[in-house]
């Protein structure tokens, strides 16, 4: 056989058994398993039931070492007031970490103000934590794979390969990610999985008083919270990022976002 | 005590002023540094771009100005990882960035887009110069050596890597490999430039930067900041180096010291002229571009006034209006463009149109950066940056006005040394 014939022939071989061989999947029982586990973290949010204590803050930054005086933490509640003109007013002074204890509403740079009862047609609070997405934006951009989602559906951060660029504090739609003051990397609420992957509880819904705050696992059909998801008319925050939260709110207000 | 109270400062909560209603986590957590981060690498780009003009497409007028940019985009490439390193909050785990790239985040592409552009870059140069190299050591090696020129002479062989041949034909496939080194080097540089704007870009989460136009804005301006520094550093170090001349002062005259030419005072004020005009012809092309594209984004959000548009707004035309209308689009662009298109161009009107645009294309990254994180994701609050001049930790010092100026500090003196290895201003006859 001359040279030419040989790469001819090897060429043709070669197409013609990537074409037949690309046909074949190699198939990994992890990934199988990973694509439909019959456990998912969900949490569920019922606002009706809020009422701006800030026990759950309180309690996720005893349980999470979250220093108590850092103007950041893992869970905040938002109180929102909706005057009788339509004008939204919200706030969440220290996260509500001391709870809502004021009528003051806190602006910020523009010092507090006052809504006269009766100028008020709705007010509210609003627990938030991380969504834990499905297709979570800080997973995405995170340039070293240092944040992770688990199999169970739950997003978390390696301390120790974290390098603090920052980049999916600015990817999370949510807000819900800062930089630990004495860590120094990306830290953000975790579901308490070093509780509820041992069986227990998260700390902010173990803190919750009025049970307005909720952990589940949604692919079980006969747990509550995937019970209250399937049948009940629940929202989830900012769908328009295509992230897929996976934390349901029941009562959210259009001025929620 | 005083330990802990410093721990309890979050990042970012040193320079943020928060105004009504702000999520508690947000801060202006990417300040100075990546403000500068996009400005230095766009220097890079645009310096390379401009000595490509000659190198690739043989614009003749360009021919002493694309060796000195050629060797200031090298000068200036470390220093386009320097804000990245100071801004990161683990910088010895930086590294990671190479070792586990995750693939689906921009900013790990850094790396290899990085170093396959410094690659480039270093052989092109190595290219470019090699005959210069091998004349200097056959030159230092026949002579008595003084000082200096024993070192030159052992980095002279080094960096030659044992290629000595200048017969004409390896000086033409020298030619040859710089013209596709160069050619090469346009779509990398414009894709490590580009690349820093699509990591703005992408962000899904920041309705201001959020654009597919952003890395194509962000090339152009980097072309535009890349030349307009060149113009700005040709004509001051040629005014550098007339002033030596006059007095006999070597030291910033390396080939001089290299004695391989001979020039006189007004052969340098006429190739300063010439080049720095023919080179703002350039500029002007490329600002028309950029400034075309960042008003398309401006009408164009504001046309299609999505549910963000509202909070923009008030951004763009209240809060940063000054920065925006006056300091970026009036003074950073619409007067140098005057400027630069008035007739009986000088060097020195140039040079100064040349401050104007770097100062304009700095503020328009400014704009971007810190503009992008000057509004609440609650869309209902605002956030105002204060730049911390006076450091008193080492964060303030790295995220302040101390680490700004060390990073526009530092491609200069990597320049001064850089130019006594490989003579910036060295002309010969030799098509390169």
């Amino acid at each position: 056989m001359k040279r030419r014939e040989f790469l001819k022939k090897t060429a043709v071989f070669i197409s013609g058994a990537s074409v037949s061989l690309s046909a074949l999947e190699l198939v990994d029982p992890k990934e199988v398993l990973a694509k439909n586990p019959d456990l998912r973290w969900g949490f569920l949010v019922n606002t009706y039931k809020c009422v701006g204590c800030g026990m759950c803050v309180k309690a996720c930054k005893i349980e999470n070492e979250i220093p108590w005086d850092a103007n950041v933490t893992r869970t905040w509640v938002e109180r929102y007031v909706i005057t009788k003109e339509g004008k939204v007013l919200a706030d969440s002074p220290k996260g509500a970490r001391d709870g809502f204890t004021s009528k003051l509403i806190d602006r910020a740079a523009e010092g507090k103000e006052l809504v006269p009862d009766k100028e008020i047609a709705q007010a509210f609070f609003v627990p938030k934590l991380c969504n834990h997405c499905t297709l979570p934006a800080c997973v995405q951009v995170c340039p070293v794979g240092a944040t992770y989602s688990t199999k169970d559906g739950v997003v978390l951060v390696d301390r120790k390969w974290c390098i603090g660029c920052g980049y999916c504090i600015m990817g999370c739609p949510y807000g819900v990610r800062f930089f630990h003051p004495v860590v120094h990397t990306a830290d953000k609420c975790t579901f308490c999985y070093h509780r509820i992957s041992k069986g227990g509880n998260t700390a902010c819904a173990q803190a919750c008083p009025f049970g307005a705050r909720r952990i589940g696992n949604l692919r079980d059909p006969n747990d509550p919270v995937a019970k209250a998801v399937l049948t009940e008319r629940v929202g989830i925050l900012r769908d328009e990022y295509g992230t897929k939260p996976n934390v349901y709110y029941i009562g959210l207000n259009k001025e929620v976002h | 005590m005083v330990e802990q109270v410093a721990q309890m400062v979050v990042h970012g909560e040193a320079w943020t002023i928060k105004d009504l209603f702000v999520l508690p986590n947000e801060y202006v957590y990417w300040s100075i540094q990546i403000v500068l981060y996009p400005y230095m690498t766009g220097l890079v780009a645009g310096a390379f771009v401009l000595s490509s003009l000659y190198h690739v497409f043989g614009v003749e007028k360009l021919k002493e100005i694309a060796r000195f940019a050629l060797v200031f985009s090298f000068a200036l490439l470390p220093v386009a990882m320097m804000p990245l390193l100071l801004h990161l909050q683990q910088p010895f785990r930086g590294i990671h960035v190479m070792m586990t790239p995750h693939f689906t985040s921009a900013i790990s592409a850094f790396g290899i887009v990085f170093l396959t552009y410094a690659c480039i870059v270093a052989s092109e140069i190595w290219f470019v110069y090699r005959k210069f190299i091998v004349e200097s050591i056959d030159r230092l090696e026949n002579k008595q050596r003084r000082g200096i020129e024993s070192l030159l002479l052992l980095v002279y062989k080094v960096i030659s890597l044992g290629a000595r041949d200048i017969s004409p034909e390896a000086l033409e496939s020298d030619h040859k490999a710089v013209k596709f080194l160069a050619g090469l080097g346009i779509p990398v540089a414009c894709f490590l430039h580009g690349y820093a704007g699509f990591i703005f870009g992408s962000v899904k989460a920041n309705a201001l930067w959020m654009t597919p136009l952003m890395p194509v804005i962000f090339i152009c301006s980097a072309v535009v900041s890349g030349i307009a520094l060149c113009i700005l550093c040709y004509a001051i170090f040629m005014w550098l180096r007339r002033w030596a001349l006059k007095r006999g002062k070597t030291f910033f005259l390396p080939e001089q010291v290299a004695g391989t030419m001979e020039i006189t005072d007004s052969q340098l004020r006429d190739m300063q002229d010439y080049e720095t005009k023919m080179t703002s012809k350039y500029l002007l092309i490329f600002m028309t571009l950029a400034i075309t594209l960042e008003l398309l984004d401006i009408i164009f959000r504001g046309y299609t006034a999505v549910k963000s548009w509202d909070i923009l707004r008030e951004v763009i035309y209240e809060h940063d209006f000054v920065k925006i209308f006056v300091l970026q689009y009036g003074i950073g662009n619409a007067l140098p463009f005057l400027m630069l298109l008035l007739p009986g161009l000088t060097t020195r009107r140039a040079c100064v149109a040349s401050v104007l645009v770097l100062f304009g294309v700095l503020m328009m990254r400014w704009n971007v950066v810190i503009g992008g994180q000057a509004f609440s994701l609650s869309f209902a609050g605002f956030m105002h940056y204060h730049l911390p001049i006076i450091p008193h930790d080492i964060e303030t010092f790295k995220e302040g006005m101390g680490g700004a100026l060390l990073v526009a500090a530092t491609p200069f003196v990597i320049f001064y040394f850089l130019n006594m290895i490989f003579p910036a201003f060295y002309a010969e006859d030799e098509a390169h």
